[in-house]
């Protein structure tokens, strides 16, 4: 049977096919799913995709966080659920509280896109799994507010619980504490990071295809559990 | 105050009129009162006001226009044609191709943010009304000098409006140009282009048909945004005294960045924009459309007459039914409002409720505000009165037409005779290397990577290539790997030197561009940007320019498939370089075939192709390093550039060429530094026998592009050129970290990278 990977989409959801493209990729179903529909769909992961969900008004992902999808997602989570957010996707499960801390804008005030290196830091998540710890990957980065921030504590307990699953190279490009660029929940099955890894499975439209592994990870996942 | 209605404006034709405030001449409004046989109402005013515009109407550039028409050449490719909202190109498949580009030069200035955002706005529902899903935008952008105060107000707006429109809309941005220049400052150029795809038998079209359809606008309320944007006024000069007018153009004759002229620019939501786009495709998909248009200039006024005006019966409207932001607009505003984010359809009876639903799921408001009629008037109804009743052609596609004088200036001959050949050039190795890196790091040649990292190029996951390689390159099918190519170029300064030679220049460039990429040019859009039609020489300029395109269009079999003119970029006497910017599209039957412009193996071979000749007059260096504008711009030679594109794509498909880059302002050197730092892999050049150092580096004659060559693709690469007659020279090859010129200088790849990449950040980060 083949594994069914949803992926929602919000008004304002952007990257939702790309996403739906790297899961088709990775060898997996994409199923999209609707914002407004409570049902998953008998998925056996979730992914929310990057864009301006409710044209970010408000705050960033604080109006998708109450999306009857959602409601469904957090409980999912909470059970063991693999939920993936990128960018947007990031900052709804921050908003959800499934993953602590916040995404602020940009330390420079403007919207940036570059190939961005990273450091894999923890590769026991479910969507890490096929990557090797300390691999340095390559993927698209493109946000205005993805400057991940949170209290010390919250910081060194990260740090202390191997959560933190991605880190930035060279040069931090939006002021995020301790260069965090992905994050996971303790058990590591809700994994939120800024870049962009579905922009990274093709030679032919990314600069690398760094970003397979991901969708590769949670297949092997759902396949051996 | 009491309603100005048709009974009541037949029974008082008397009643002075605000026609002047609202940019219309007295002949034209006396014109107005013939066609109806009585002193129009308010309402009919503001309607005929707006269109009659020269944005909307193209009263001074019609005549010329229509050459692009004449001379077209017989092309397959071409579905749709001029008129519509935007031109269609077949690229095989089943898939047909949309694109145009557009101005939205004087609302960016007045209010940068707003009035680029909005240009990106409007192009891209252009784009979707014609049925097609936008898959890529690029901006063409000029700017004042680089150093000039006001740029640094200018630019920063217009670049994070661009960003934060687009990138909300989902768009990839996939190239343009970044240009500075004094004779922009005040009348900065924000061009927009968008392309979109489609199916053949997804092609809508303007126009209202079928006795009792209904008559939907949906999207975004109507506010009090962008009033008279096209004309003249803001808003409260519709019924107070206006300022001293001017007649209409892109805006305004004299813009003004105050607050005064603010209400005329619209204000933009890229996520209602966003939510319109999906919902319009799927009411596409499910065949619920008989004929739709955007509103974009004009609004209402512009999308019920020209809907009515290509239909086959007339229409009426309920005005009363457009929902509004706010409840205290007259209906004369609610015509002329330019709120962004709504478009218009006609919809069969049996699909209103279906088309309502669909609308419902994607949270965009919908409303019926009237019907197609019988017979042939637009009439539209404010509380129940007529306030509107007229034959829709009239204001729509019959305005006036001007043939405006012109006359070739009187400072032309002086202009050509100041030979850029006799400026004083590099005295030895030491002085040419200092030059290259001035050229290198001056705003123009300078990485525009600070402008370009600040929008999406990666979002729907077909960019294939985007800036600041020659041409972006979208793959519109995932299966056989079918894509595009576009480019768009311009040079003022050819232009000012030759209209008729710059408009060829831009055509040559933008299509050797996407040849460079290995795809097939197939057919043109243009955005016009001149001064005040009403000075003939401009007006010269201006048919010269679109002579020399038209030609130049029925020589390379690339017809013009749609565009847009913008006049009155001029500030008192003093006008802009004549730019005529033009995008060509290409098509790519294999986009992992694509050539990027990036050396990235050691040992390459570095072959020139094309003839150089010592050609100074406008170019970048006597612009950088001698502030000369004069002399010729470089000699056309349409056929050479042909020749050039057929090798350029035989190799890329081939397989004989690992990049490609062409040649242009800056010359050789600007494009070997390009391709070396993309690579990251120096170079090393030999000046051929024939040509000095500096003419080699520096001249910018057209028709000529460098390629990398693997060794072993090397015979079979130049035999090809020997069998075409097209002149390739190797001229170098890839190797180390440094761009030698032997028997000159070397420099170092990282001081070049310094040279080039710290340009733009110095100055506006």
């Amino acid at each position: 049977m083949t594994t069914r990977v949803g992926v929602v989409t919000f008004p304002g959801s952007l990257d939702d096919r790309d996403a739906a493209r790297a899961v088709k990729l990775a060898g997996a179903e994409p199923v999209a799913l609707w914002h407004g529909d409570k049902d998953l769909h008998q998925v056996d992961a979730v992914i929310l995709p990057g864009g301006f969900s409710y044209g970010d008004y408000l705050r960033c992902g604080a109006i998708a966080r109450f999306s009857p999808v959602m409601e469904t997602i957090i409980a999912g989570a909470r059970a063991g659920l693999p939920v993936l957010g990128i960018c947007n996707g990031f900052q709804m499960l921050c908003e959800s509280h499934l993953l602590p801390g916040a995404l602020t804008r940009n330390d420079h005030l403007h919207f940036i896109c570059r190939d961005q290196r990273l450091r894999v830091e923890n590769a026991g998540t479910a969507w890490t799994a096929d990557y090797a710890e300390g691999q340095e990957i390559t993927v698209p980065l493109k946000n205005g507010e993805g400057g991940y921030v949170a209290d010390e504590g919250t910081l060194d307990e990260l740090e202390a619980e191997g959560r933190v699953v991605f880190r930035y190279l060279e040069r931090n490009p939006n002021g995020s504490r301790r260069d965090i660029a992905g994050i996971c929940n303790p058990a590591g099955n809700v994994v939120g990071l800024m870049p962009h890894p579905e922009h990274a499975v093709e030679a032919l439209t990314g600069p690398t295809t760094d970003g397979l592994p991901f969708f590769t990870s949670v297949l092997k996942k759902l396949v051996s559990a | 105050m009491s309603l100005d209605t048709v009974k009541h404006a037949a029974g008082t034709p008397h009643d002075a009129q605000p026609w002047a405030e609202l940019g219309l001449k007295e002949d034209e409004y006396e014109r107005i009162r013939v066609i109806l046989g009585r002193r129009p109402t308010g309402a009919e005013l503001a309607m005929y006001s707006v269109m009659w515009s020269e944005h909307c109407s193209y009263k001074s550039s019609k005549v010329h226009l229509k050459q692009f028409g004449e001379k077209a050449p017989a092309s397959d490719a071409l579905l749709v044609g001029i008129g519509e909202n935007a031109g269609v190109v077949d690229v095989g498949q089943g898939y047909a191709v949309t694109f145009k580009v557009e101005s939205h030069n004087h609302p960016s200035y007045v209010e940068p943010y707003q009035g680029a955002a909005t240009g990106i706005g409007g192009i891209v529902r252009d784009i979707l009304a014609m049925g097609a899903r936008p898959v890529a935008v690029m901006d063409p952008l000029r700017f004042g000098a680089a150093d000039h105060p006001d740029t640094r107000r200018v630019l920063p707006g217009v670049v994070a409006g661009i960003g934060g429109y687009g990138n909300c809309l989902g768009l990839p941005n996939i190239g343009g140009e970044v240009v500075f220049d004094s004779c922009y400052q005040g009348n900065p150029l924000v061009n927009a282009l968008c392309v979109g795809v489609m199916r053949h038998e997804d092609i809508h079209l303007a126009k209202a048909s079928g006795t009792g359809n209904k008559v939907i606008l949906y999207g975004a309320r109507t506010g009090g945004d962008g009033i008279g944007g096209v004309s003249v006024l803001a808003s409260e000069t519709f019924s107070h005294p206006s300022p001293p007018t001017t007649p209409s153009g892109d805006a305004t004759h004299h813009p003004l960045p105050g607050p005064a002229k603010r209400p005329a620019v619209q204000v933009g939501d890229p996520f209602q924009e966003k939510l319109l786009i999906e919902c319009t495709l799927e009411v596409f998909a499910e065949d619920l459309v008989a004929g739709i248009q955007d509103l974009g200039g004009a609004g209402l006024s512009c999308a019920t007459s020209e809907l009515a005006s290509a239909g086959s019966g007339g229409m009426r409207v309920d005005l009363d039914t457009v929902p509004l932001r706010d409840a205290s607009l007259s209906p004369e505003e609610i015509l002329m409002s330019e709120s962004q984010e709504r478009m218009c359809a006609v919809v069969r009876p049996e699909n209103v409720d279906r088309f309502l639903e669909i609308c419902a799921k994607w949270d965009v408001i919908a409303t019926v505000i009237g019907e197609v009629t019988e017979g042939d008037r637009l009439e539209i109804f404010w509380h129940g009165e007529q306030i509107v009743d007229v034959p829709p052609r009239t204001v729509a596609h019959e305005g006036p037409v001007y043939r405006r004088p012109l006359a070739r200036p009187a400072w032309q001959d002086a202009l050509q005779a100041d030979d850029a050949a006799a400026l004083p050039r590099p005295a030895g190795p030491e002085e040419l290397r200092e030059q290259v890196l001035r050229l290198t790091a001056s705003p123009n040649q300078a990485a525009k990577t600070w402008i370009t990292d600040q929008y999406d190029r990666y979002v729907l996951g077909n960019t294939v290539l985007a800036q600041p390689e020659d041409g972006g390159m979208i793959r519109i099918d995932e299966e056989t790997n079918l894509g595009v190519a576009i480019a768009t170029d311009g040079n003022g300064r050819y232009a000012k030197l030759d209209p008729y030679a710059g408009a060829q220049l831009a055509l040559a460039e933008s299509y050797r561009n996407v040849a460079a990429t290995g795809a097939r040019p197939l057919a043109v859009t243009d955005c016009l940007n001149f001064g005040s039609p009403e000075d003939p020489a401009v007006m010269w300029q201006f048919a010269e320019a679109t002579r020399g395109l038209a030609d130049a269009c029925r020589t390379l079999g690339t017809p013009v498939t749609g565009g847009n003119v913008s006049l009155y970029n001029q500030t008192g006497e003093s006008a802009i370089h004549p730019t005529p910017v033009v995008g060509v599209l290409g098509v790519i039957d294999d986009v992992s075939r694509r050539t990027p412009m990036a050396f990235r193996t050691e040992g390459q071979l570095i072959y020139l192709l094309g003839d150089t000749a010592g050609e100074f007059g406008g170019s970048a260096w006597s612009q950088v390093i001698h502030g000369h504008l004069g002399g010729l711009p470089p000699r056309v030679d349409l056929e050479r550039e042909r020749l050039l594109a057929e090798v350029l794509i035989a190799a890329s498909r081939d397989g004989m060429i690992d990049a490609a880059h062409d040649l242009s302002d800056g010359g050789l050197i600007q494009a070997v530094t390009e391709s070396c730092l993309k690579g990251g892999r120096g170079a090393r050049l030999v000046v051929p026998e024939g040509l000095d150092a500096f003419t080699f580096l520096f001249s910018e004659s057209a028709g000529r592009a460098v390629v990398a060559v693997p060794r072993g693709e090397e015979v079979r690469f130049t035999d090809m050129c020997r069998a075409r007659s097209l002149p390739a020279t190797r001229v170098g090859v890839v190797d180390g970290d440094a761009v030698e010129v032997q028997g000159q200088f070397t420099l170092p790849l990282a001081e070049l990278r310094e040279a080039h990449e710290h340009t733009l950040p110095a100055l506006f980060a």
